[in-house]
């Protein structure tokens, strides 16, 4: 069976994205008994639909009280299916309340993003804040699902219609992989077979697609140089596992314990640490009580090194001559999630890789106009804004381009007071905003302009 | 683009290794993050895992934190037999929070059903007081139940345990934020994206022991609410339900006055794993009488500081 992929869903209010994510499990046989026979009595008691036996579909995803009782779905739901051909993982993403936090969270994990369209009204504003995000936070495959289109008598031409408008907005965004297909999530169009019911279109249904696509770590394995941010250091002295035959031998073991972000690491391999650039090489990887000769991103191990290093939580093992560049001012792209608002000079906490460290938001450099994605000034960001910012570090960090590393160039800014998760940062190459800008940016902020 | 093109790259990682790889990294961040975390371990299969990929993660080292049962004392004996044995082979130490206490002392009382499990939560929280543990590692996955389907990785809890679904922190790729103030501490779900079916693969692929009521066996039982019970001191058969025997298993083992077993010829995991794969019943829906109650069973109990 192939590999994992995890992939989000998400569309605007009353574009049939519950019912298909409902069908999708349905049809993919995820949905079992007890489940089924729930909702289809929860979906009679409510007058669901017109034929005896219709199912809403929306009751299968709506995990709590309040969402059933509103009828709107409030959190990023977790749901899992198999095919014979491979596992799914989907983080079923809300489309109206607070959806910039919800598009992140399901997106920084997602190896494809389900954004559902309807026929009817073809590509939205919030169509394009969508892709936006996907685009921003690079999320590798991208499939439009032109749905509803037994609406419209199965309409080539609507479809084309969206099909073309995508096509221009993937330009625009630079999205790189990009499926458009039609469906009809009610009646089960191209979803988990091909329907007659679209002869004009002679693509894949989406389970086909999702069934084929490669997941990011299958994409980034063989691309990237080794990189391992050390967890911690695993030095068990007398303490040994109940299963290690000869102590002795074990006296003085001392591993680096994390998980491969990138690359492939070798017995033998010389590789350097961050922070130093101490060079030295690979004399065993442990996972668990095997010993093995190589492993690979994603895998959690733990690797001997022929040197007693000096080198702990927050260190970074890299392949030699990968040594990162030590960063403390980063220019970086903020998704804020905070409810309240950012300001320039705000004093924050930043997780990136195995580190945590204080941190200042210098500079507001601009906010993101998610129709245009063009820099507009502002003085502040608000929740659910993705702004440009720049940070200074405290301490440096082995921290990367997220368009070159995503796992390196991820980081969370974290409230130091409250301990809440205010943002989702990408660090980018550097950004001006135009004098324009920046004169606007300064009379908004009410300074006096010269 | 065609349906029949593989696009698929080998890596020879399979979800097995990638779940394997998420739950390693998981709990070592919270072990390297938070002072003195417990892991909640009831010797059912889902606990079970978890201490298993603890001691992968920590090898050659011995597991760094102890493991903490709430024992509502309606256990299956044979359950407690493996939970000491496990413990004793792993050189782990236990701490045991006692229903039973509470009940003899008067700080709960016991409910007219006769069920413990809700009674769980008082005895639970005091013992992560008492042991001052700011990390609670629990086994509870996110295909069981859909209120477990939207909570984090991490779960922040407040002094009284309670978890606010309208007010969880977002989870942004794999970096974990486990900030927590005074009083507050963080439950810890390494094998959230874990399915039954992926449990029982990994479990036969590893060669884990679970304990023996999980494969087939002949038992006394009757018929209550669409799930055969086990005839015992704690769940007696009323008067009008016959007693017999079946070859049952269990598919959760939790509270004997509430949990059922199914009837299975299943004797060996490689039977299990075919048997889930083919089941049409979840297996909370299956075996659970207490998530049957009402359809927000769970997330009520999890907001009142339940795992």
């Amino acid at each position: 069976m192939g590999a994992l992929l995890r992939f989000a869903t998400a569309g605007s209010v009353d574009d049939g994205k519950s019912t298909l994510v409902g069908r999708l499990l349905h049809d993919s046989k995820a949905i079992l008994a007890d489940q089924l026979e729930a909702v289809t009595r929860t979906s009679a008691e409510r007058g669901f639909g017109g034929e005896p036996g219709a199912i809403d579909f929306a009751l299968l995803t709506d995990g709590l009280r309040a969402e059933r009782e509103q009828g709107i779905t409030i959190d990023v739901a977790y749901r899992y299916f198999s095919t014979g051909r491979r596992s799914f993982i989907l983080a079923d993403c809300p489309g109206h309340v607070q959806y910039t936090r919800n598009m992140v969270t399901g997106a920084t994990t997602a190896d494809a993003v389900v954004v559902l369209v309807d026929a009817r009204n073809g590509v939205l504003e919030q169509t394009r804040r969508h892709l936006a995000v996907v685009a921003l936070l690079r999320v590798p495959h991208v499939i439009i699902a032109v749905n509803k289109i037994d609406l419209l008598g199965y309409s080539q031409q609507a479809y084309d219609t969206v099909a073309a408008d995508v096509a221009a907005l993937a330009r625009e965004l630079g999205l790189a992989d990009t499926h458009v297909i039609p469906v009809s999530a009610l009646a089960g169009d191209n979803i988990v077979d091909r329907s007659a019911n679209t002869p004009w279109y002679d693509g894949p249904s989406l389970l086909e697609l999702l069934e084929t696509l490669p997941s990011l770590d299958e994409l980034e394995s063989e691309l990237e140089a080794l990189r391992f941010p050390v967890q911690l250091v695993i030095r068990p002295q007398g303490a040994l596992a109940h299963d290690v035959d000869d102590a002795e031998s074990f006296r003085d073991y001392r591993a680096f314990a994390g998980r491969i972000s990138s690359g492939t690491v070798r017995v033998g391999d010389r590789v350097q640490v961050f922070p130093g650039g101490a060079t030295t090489t690979v004399t065993g990887i442990d996972a668990g009580s095997d010993s093995v000769d190589e492993a690979s991103a994603p895998r959690s191990v733990s690797l001997r090194l022929a040197d007693q290093l000096d080198a702990a939580r927050g260190a970074v093992i890299v392949a030699e001559g990968a040594l990162p560049e030590p960063r403390r001012e980063l220019d970086a792209a903020v998704f804020w999630l905070g409810a309240q608002p950012l300001r320039p000079g705000a004093r924050v906490l930043v997780k990136s890789g195995t580190s945590t460290v204080q941190a200042l938001v210098s500079d507001i450099v601009g906010r993101r106009d998610l129709d245009t994605l063009a820099l507009e000034p502002a003085a502040a960001l608000e929740v659910n804004d993705i702004g440009q910012v720049r940070v200074r570090l405290a301490t440096e960090l082995p921290i990367e381009e997220y368009a070159t590393h995503r796992r390196a160039g991820a980081f969370l800014v974290i409230d130091p007071q409250s301990g809440y998760t205010l943002a989702a940062g990408i660090v980018t190459a550097p950004v001006e905003a135009s004098a324009e800008e920046r004169a606007a940016t300064a009379a908004a902020a009410g300074w006096v302009s010269v | 683009m065609s349906a029949t093109e593989t696009l698929t790259v080998e890596t020879g990682i399979d979800t097995l290794d990638a779940l394997e790889a998420e739950a390693i990294h998981i709990i070592r961040e919270v072990v390297a993050e938070f002072e003195r975390p417990v892991l909640l371990f009831s010797g059912g299969k889902d606990s079970v895992l978890v201490l298993h990929l603890a001691t992968k993660a920590f090898w050659p080292g011995r597991v760094p934190f102890p493991v903490l049962h709430v024992d509502t004392g309606h256990n299956f004996p044979e359950v407690i037999e493996f939970r000491d044995r496990t413990v004793e082979r792993l050189g782990l130490r236990l701490e045991v929070a006692s229903v039973q206490d509470y009940l003899d002392d008067g700080r709960l009382q016991e409910r007219a059903d006769g069920t413990r499990n809700p009674l769980q939560t008082q005895p639970l929280l005091d013992a992560i007081t008492a042991g001052r543990h700011d990390a609670v590692f629990g086994g509870a996955r996110r295909d069981e139940d859909k209120a477990r389907a939207k909570e984090r990785i991490l779960s922040l809890r407040d002094e009284f345990g309670q978890w606010d679904p309208r007010n969880q922190r977002p989870e942004l790729w794999d970096l974990y934020n486990g900030r927590h103030t005074v009083g507050q501490h963080v439950r810890a779900f390494p094998i959230s994206n874990w399915t039954e079916l992926d449990v029982w693969s990994y479990i036969e692929r590893e060669g884990i022991e679970l304990p023996p009521l999980y494969y087939a066996h002949e038992r006394e039982v009757y018929r209550r609410d669409g799930m055969w019970r086990a005839i015992s001191d704690v769940s007696p058969a009323k008067p009008g339900e016959a007693i017999e025997v079946r070859t049952v298993r269990y598919r959760t083992v939790g509270d004997m006055s509430c949990t059922g077993a199914v009837e299975s010829d299943a004797a060996s995991v490689a039977d299990v794993v075919r048997e889930v794969a083919t089941s049409t019943l979840t297996e909370r829906g299956a075996t659970r009488a207490d998530d049957r109650i009402s359809e927000a069973a769970m997330e009520d109990r999890k907001k009142d500081g339940y795992f």
